[in-house]
């Protein structure tokens, strides 16, 4: 399962899309809207993808969890208005072992942020803008 | 030669359209349209033609579809 939808994701069915007879270890990450300091408080987050691209970059990230660490990886990302505290992002990996599972789910989560053509306004109290994502390894913007 | 540009998030804001069809010379690279279109200060881009990244050195071929892509912000 590799899609963007407007709607709110149902994460079981993300879930389910990595379950398996031989994996002992399933994990699901969920980004998440966050509000931010009092001084910017996040109304919502508003998100636009390429999704001719976008959808073949995710398959491109699971094929790659899958060689590295033999992981069944499925994504789905939002598009359009997402509130603080809803999923933007559910990524679900699924291992034989648990070891490889949480090596799996980081690698996903990080080509994610720096490679799956996505973009995130935050729409604030104090006006809008465009948010990048901070490289890896680097402390994130606030 | 006639290239097609589709814009999304600060690009789209800044060229105020979704996409347009630009009228380029020939051996026009994606890196020259981006130049073209978006004067400085410039946010660093990546090119897309066809719906897969190119280097931005690529010459562009009458008809293409490129897509620039800003820095990133999903997850």
């Amino acid at each position: 399962m590799f899609s963007l939808t407007p709607e709110p994701i149902d994460v079981d069915a993300v879930r389910a899309a990595v379950s398996s007879p031989r994996h002992g270890a399933i994990l699901v990450f969920e980004g998440v809207g966050r509000d931010g300091p009092a001084d910017q408080r996040v109304v919502h987050l508003a998100y636009e993808a390429y999704e001719e691209l976008a959808v073949p970059v995710m398959r491109a990230i699971a094929a790659e969890a899958e060689e590295r660490f033999g992981a069944m990886v499925a994504m789905v990302h939002r598009t359009g208005v997402v509130g603080i505290g809803e999923a933007s992002l559910v990524i679900a990996v699924g291992t034989p072992h648990r070891g490889e599972c949480y090596e799996a789910s980081r690698y996903a989560i990080e080509q994610v942020k720096a490679r799956l053509p996505v973009w995130k306004k935050e729409m604030r109290s104090d006006g809008s803008e465009w948010k990048a994502n901070a490289p890896a390894g680097e402390p994130p913007g606030r | 030669m006639h290239i097609d540009v589709r814009y999304y998030a600060m690009l789209k804001e800044r060229r105020g359209m979704d996409t347009e069809r630009v009228e380029v010379p020939g051996g026009t690279t994606a890196r020259a349209l981006y130049a073209l279109l978006f004067p400085e200060p410039r946010v660093p881009v990546q090119a897309a033609v066809g719906h897969a990244v190119v280097s931005l050195d690529t010459e562009l071929n009458d008809g293409d579809e490129v897509v620039f892509l800003p820095p990133v912000g999903g997850g």
